[in-house]
């Protein structure tokens, strides 16, 4: 399902995909779910640098490790040294009345303080590049939830993307080289949005919004991490992101949102789509344990009781209304607040679709 | 000291603390400051052990990318389980509550701290606090993480009151052990024992308290508003009723962050005894080692804010604790400069102890020089909350105090229990430890820098390698620490009657028998010269021992 | 080291553990043991004072609405009260060093009725919140606290449940040290009625006294913060 953009490596193979984007779709939903590509040429390698912002960090840590491994050498070196040569050989063995020495103190006080100094404005130069996005940059916003992320386009509305906690999927797209910021909120508690390739993280906080801008400079997919966490399925809370070509963007952008029944397919297997594609499995389980949201499982047509004691039995329209105003009636043991409204997100076609998958769950 | 006038030796044998009134009940009252720290000892080694079932559980689940072997939940149990207890339970008492209350006064040469009812009275509001975690393990456990980060931990299911009270209540016995050992320091020493003469375990204990009594109260606070705002929601913390999470983090930190210094200072402490009896040199710049716990006592209180780079503070504030961080970077650089100055011209005698010390200078060295990736902004934000930070807190606490305390333990234990341990066997258990440690935790920088974030129950399968040396190293580490409690335990059956002072050590506490009376000494020591004038000194050479 | 040498050794009272070599010195290390506990109850009102200016500054007019609803009668008779106290646990740790035992029993009756005063009419400024929905956190009532608000001529604004959560909590703990006040208080007049204290040894009086002084000075910030917010 991830594949639907599924990372053609070179430019040529991204416009093929783009403009032969059916065919790709059908081979792609028949394939095994697709766990983010590896992102280290090996074990023990820097990831990826995939943003402006890897290299300029990639060297202020490879500066750090070369200055530490030399005060790690100097230090370790001269204990293995001393150890070998002041091993004690005899019982009476006279030892140096050496108690302080000014001087080397000194040194060795003031020579790492000034390491220090430079490293610290390094840093920090690098840190203020990063907290300043440029003007022009694409605006994307980013909604934390447990567990999953939605992400939105302002600029081109109605086109939302979201992660999935069962299988990594397609959670976020944007164009090479182009300036991006995201405007990232939570609605419940606090998550951290993190690429590694990029080297970028923020913490997402419910009540506030924070901001976050890099610009891609490799084609590709990369690891979306919630590194705050959560709760748990904290560690499922992972998307892809998928960094194309400018030209090719913006229709990967509409296509990727288009959430339409295939030729051919049944109503209850497009439903099952939305469920994963549109974060349903989050806090609705199948299988009959309750999560965040009671489960699927025997829904339809089953007696329900709200929280004010009422009870009703599950048709299409309760369903409907559920997706739509899911505060307007509460099952009882679960907190109306937790489920966000779908009003704008999905259309008529989905919902119907989506009651036919509940359906199919006995 | 080799002058203290009355050593131990003149004297008839006389029975030992332990041998007074016996029974539960004369120990569990007891007001002897050596009793006490033996049954923190046995407190803290305890909860060690919990911790560290916590930790191999949670490892042997990540040997594969997969939830296999708990549920995700159970794993989230687990972490915070395991921090929590490693923090409150096992760390911050270990060396000042179990060594720092067997030792202080016998260093100082005196009877007795200065407060032994509070003693008592701290010991158990431990146990007490203790119990609160007892119970949160078997009403379900907890998984918010050792942070109790909100609104996670004001909505979550589990058992997050009684934890938190617990940790609440054990911020009081530390508070009253850090009032007791400030006052010890300043009105009970031995005549002649001015604080140039000071050992630098003392001199260590004391800044430790200092941070103790002024940060923990910060702690206090911050639990009860956290309680409040989760049985009451008041809404400070909550942004749901208008309040600001980040703020929570704010509080928990300023009291966290000088809290890592009270775990490590006693570590430096023992460190800087370790080094120089076992390599019979003076130590290397006693006042910048002393009067750097004092300015590390200090600064700590003005960096909370780098564990929050990300957290969305501003940014002016990240800058700020980020300089303030590679402030006290420096004090703690003076420390290890000294310590290996110190073995310059030493006579060094590899014996457990000392290979503790060694292990100690490797792997903090590690842990702290790690430190400054973490302090420096732009590279914080890539390995904030991944297993880098994991590893850097692992070399520090684990590779720093743990093995200190457990070279104090070695150090210490014919003085305190009045057995030698095998050295033979002892030596394997450094070894064991030492490559268990580091094959446990090295490579977790690696896959913290590709990204790998902590508290992952299942991550993506590039990591697998990885983990599964972690884990392996791990099981090795456990085996090395159950060996070490093995032989330290049959020892106190079958080893051999210690003597007074096994290594040749001139503070205080080698002037009384092994194991001390119940009043310490028999007679009032005097101090007369510095605790570091080894008879071994050459002071042939011109320059003069101070 | 210890000073004591140069005052010569005073004869052991009653109470002298054998663990210290002179008197002076238990004196001094019970004394210096109080200061440094006492840093740390300031350090802890700190944190609960720095919390509140944190609300404030971000809910400044929500602070100056709520703060209409607290009774400033109440709090300035119990401000006296305390103020009041203060004095008489001075008087009390005063004829302790004179050695005038029915007057450390007397001062510390009166210290003991100032604090019982104190805490009977917060149980009334509770009890008075509650009735009018006033409530700490969830169990807010808006409707009512808004409506008793009007009755007097006064608006809420934002989130009051915010202050009076803060209140609550700030005076709450306050009440439990002026609790552990009366305990304290009431231990060491038993101990006065049996004759324990006099020149020779005063320090528990003393260092009670400065535990209360500071439970004293607590209310002393609170008072104008909470209730005199203009
Ligand atoms: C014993 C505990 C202990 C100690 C001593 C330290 C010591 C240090 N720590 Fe660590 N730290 C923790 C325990 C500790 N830490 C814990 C528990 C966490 C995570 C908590 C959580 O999130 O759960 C943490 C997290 C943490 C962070 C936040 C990371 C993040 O979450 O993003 C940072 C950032 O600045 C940091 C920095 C440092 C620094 C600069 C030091 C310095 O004091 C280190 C100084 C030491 C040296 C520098 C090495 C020795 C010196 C030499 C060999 C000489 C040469 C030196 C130079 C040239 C500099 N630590
Ligand atoms: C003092 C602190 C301390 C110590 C010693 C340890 C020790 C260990 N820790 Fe700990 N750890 C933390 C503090 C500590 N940890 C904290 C604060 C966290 C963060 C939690 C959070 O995220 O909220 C953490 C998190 C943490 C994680 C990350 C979890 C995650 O983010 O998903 C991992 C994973 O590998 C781990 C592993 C280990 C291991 C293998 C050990 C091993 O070293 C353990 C070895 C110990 C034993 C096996 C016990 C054997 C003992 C005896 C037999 C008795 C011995 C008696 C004598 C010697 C006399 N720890
Ligand atoms: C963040 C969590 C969350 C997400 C995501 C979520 N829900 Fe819910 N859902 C809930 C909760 C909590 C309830 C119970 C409270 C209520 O009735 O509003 C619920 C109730 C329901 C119900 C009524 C169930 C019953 O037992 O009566 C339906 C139907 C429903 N959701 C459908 C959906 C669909 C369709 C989606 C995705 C497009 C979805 N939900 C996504 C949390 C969620
Ligand atoms: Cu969301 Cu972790
Ligand atoms: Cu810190």
């Amino acid at each position: 399902m991830l594949s639907m953009f599924f990372a053609p490596e070179t430019k040529e193979a991204a416009k093929a995909a783009a403009g032969a984007a059916a065919p790709v779709v059908e081979k792609a939903a028949a394939a095994a779910p697709k766990l983010p590509p590896l992102e280290t040429a090996h074990n023990w390698a820097l990831p990826t640098e995939a943003s402006t912002f890897a290299r300029s960090t990639d060297n202020l840590y490879l500066f750090i490790v070369a200055l530490d491994v030399f005060f790690f050498v100097l230090v370790i070196g001269a204990m293995v040294y001393f150890m070998w040569k002041y091993k004690r050989r005899s019982e009476d063995q006279k030892t140096s009345s050496i108690t302080h020495n000014g001087k080397i103190e000194f040194l060795w006080s003031a020579i790492p303080a000034v390491l220090l100094v430079v490293i610290f404005a390094w840093a920090e130069i690098d840190y203020l590049k990063q907290t300043t996005p440029p003007a022009d940059a694409i605006n994307i916003r980013v909604v934390g939830r447990q567990w999953f992320w939605t992400v939105e386009y302002p600029d081109n509305p109605g086109v939302s993307l979201t992660s999935n906690v069962d299988e990594p999927q397609l959670t976020m797209i944007v164009p090479k080289g182009r300036p991006v910021r995201l405007t990232m909120t939570s609605e419940d508690v606090l998550h951290s949005f993190y690429i590694p390739a990029f080297r970028i993280k923020k913490d997402v906080v419910p009540g506030r919004y924070t901001t976050l801008w890099f610009e891609a400079t490799t084609v590709g997919e990369f690891n979306i991490f919630c590194a705050e966490y959560c709760g748990d399925r904290h560690s499922s809370m992972t998307g892809v992101i998928k960094v194309l070509e400018p030209e090719m963007y913006e229709a990967a952008l509409k296509e990727a949102s288009k959430l339409e029944a295939k030729p051919g397919e049944a109503p209850a297997e497009f439903g099952r789509r939305i469920y994963t594609r549109r974060g349903c499995n989050a806090c609705h389980t199948l299988d009959g344990a309750p999560a965040t949201g009671p489960s699927w499982k025997a829904l339809y047509g089953r007696q329900e009781t709200m929280a004010d004691g009422s009870s009703l039995t599950v048709d299409d329209n309760y369903i409907t209304e559920s997706i739509l105003r899911p505060q307007a009636k509460i099952v009882a043991g679960f907190t109306g607040a937790q489920m966000p409204s779908y009003q704008g997100q999905l259309d008529q076609k989905q919902i119907a679709a989506l009651i036919e998958f509940i359906k199919t769950q006995k | 000291m080799a002058t203290a006038h009355t050593p131990a030796t003149e004297h008839a044998r006389e029975p030992s603390f332990y041998e007074g009134k016996t029974g539960f009940k004369n120990w569990f009252i007891t007001l002897d400051h050596k009793r006490l720290g033996m049954m923190y000892l046995v407190g803290t080694m305890v909860f060690f052990l919990v911790g560290g079932i916590a930790a191999l559980t949670l490892r042997t689940e990540l040997l594969t990318p997969e939830q296999d072997l708990v549920s995700a939940t159970t794993f989230n149990k687990l972490f915070t389980v395991h921090g929590a207890v490693m923090v409150f339970l096992v760390i911050i008492p270990a060396v000042p509550a179990a060594l720092g209350n067997f030792l202080l006064p016998l260093m100082l040469g005196v009877k007795d701290v200065a407060f032994p009812r509070l003693n008592l009275l701290s010991f158990w509001v431990y146990c007490f606090g203790a119990c609160f975690f007892l119970f949160t393990l078997f009403a379900g456990g907890l998984d918010t993480g050792w942070t109790f980060y909100t609104p996670y931990s004001t909505t979550t299911g589990t058992a997050m009151l009684s934890a938190t009270a617990g940790a609440f209540i054990l911020g009081f016995s530390s508070i009253l052990t850090g009032v007791n050992f400030i006052v010890t320091v300043h009105k009970m020493r031995a005549p002649g024992l001015t604080w140039n003469r000071l050992p630098l375990f003392v001199w260590a204990i004391y800044s430790t308290a200092v941070i103790q009594i002024l940060a923990t109260p910060v702690l206090a606070i911050t639990l009860l508003l956290l309680i409040v705002e989760r049985t009451l929601n008041i809404g400070i913390f909550d942004p749901a009723m208008g309040g600001d999470p980040v703020l929570y983090q704010h509080f928990f930190w300023f009291y966290s962050h000088p809290a890592v210094y009270i775990m490590i200072l006693p570590g430096f402490g023992i460190i800087s005894e370790l080094i120089a009896v076992h390599s019979r040199k003076h130590i290397f710049g006693y006042k910048a080692i002393a009067l750097s716990s004092i300015a590390i006592a200090i600064i700590s209180f003005l960096v909370w804010g780098h564990h929050m780079f990300v957290s969305g503070q501003s940014e002016l504030a990240g800058v700020v604790f980020s300089f303030l961080t590679f402030a006290v970077a420096v004090p703690t650089a003076i420390k290890v400069f000294s310590w290996v100055a110190t073995l310059y011209k030493g006579s060094i005698e590899f014996n457990t102890p000392m290979l503790y010390a060694l292990a100690f200078l490797f792997t903090f060295s590690i842990g702290g020089l790690t430190g400054i990736f973490l302090g420096s902004l732009s590279v914080d934000v890539h390995l904030h909350d991944t297993y880098f930070v994991v590893a850097h807190f692992h070399y520090v606490m684990m590779g720093g105090t743990i093995i200190a305390f457990i070279g104090g333990i070695h150090h210490w234990w014919g003085k305190m229990t009045g057995r030698m341990f095998n050295e033979a066997h002892a030596k394997w258990g450094v070894l064991l430890v030492f490559i268990g440690f580091n094959m446990t935790f090295f490579n977790q920088f690696v896959i913290g820098q590709q990204g790998m974030p902590r508290r992952y129950a299942t991550y993506v399968p590039q990591f697998q390698q990885q983990h599964v040396l972690s884990t392996i190293g791990s099981y090795i580490l456990g085996v090395g620490l159950l060996w070490t409690a093995i032989y330290l335990l049959r020892s106190l059956r079958s080893g051999p009657q210690a003597p007074d002072n096994p290594y040749g050590g001139a503070s205080l506490e080698w002037q009384t028998q092994s194991p001390p009376i119940e009043h310490n000494f028999h007679g009032q020591p005097v101090a007369d010269t510095d605790p570091y004038n080894f008879p071994q000194i050459d002071r042939s050479g011109g320059m003069d021992a101070h | 080291m210890s000073s004591t040498h140069a005052h010569g050794p005073k004869p052991p009272h009653a109470f002298f553990q054998h663990h210290y070599d002179t008197v002076e010195q238990q004196a001094g290390a019970a004394k210096l043991g109080m200061w440094v506990f006492l840093a740390t109850e300031i350090l802890m009102f700190s944190g609960l004072f720095l919390a509140y200016f944190i609300v404030r500054a971000f809910y400044p007019e929500m602070v100056l609405g709520s703060h209409e609803l607290l009774s400033k009668t109440m709090g300035g008779i119990n401000t006296v009260v305390l103020l009041t106290s203060s004095f008489t646990m001075a008087m009390a740790v005063r004829s302790a060093q004179v050695g005038d035992t029915p007057g450390i029993v007397r001062n510390l009756y009166m210290t003991i009725g100032c604090a019982l005063i104190f805490m009977v009419v917060k149980y009334f400024e509770y009890t008075g919140k509650f009735s009018h929905g006033i409530f700490p956190g969830k169990y807010f009532d808006y409707e009512r606290a808004a409506a008793y608000a009007a009755e007097h001529g006064h608006e809420l604004v934002g989130m009051p449940h915010i202050f009076f959560g803060v209140y609550f909590t700030m005076t709450g703990l306050h009440g439990v040290h002026v609790l552990a006040g009366i305990i304290v208080l009431t231990w060491i007049l038993r101990r006065a009625q049996k004759g324990h204290f006099g020149p020779q040894y005063f320090t528990p009086v003393e260092n009670v006294g400065l535990y209360w002084h500071i439970v004293d000075l607590v209310w002393i910030f609170l008072f104008p913060l909470l209730y005199l917010v203009k």
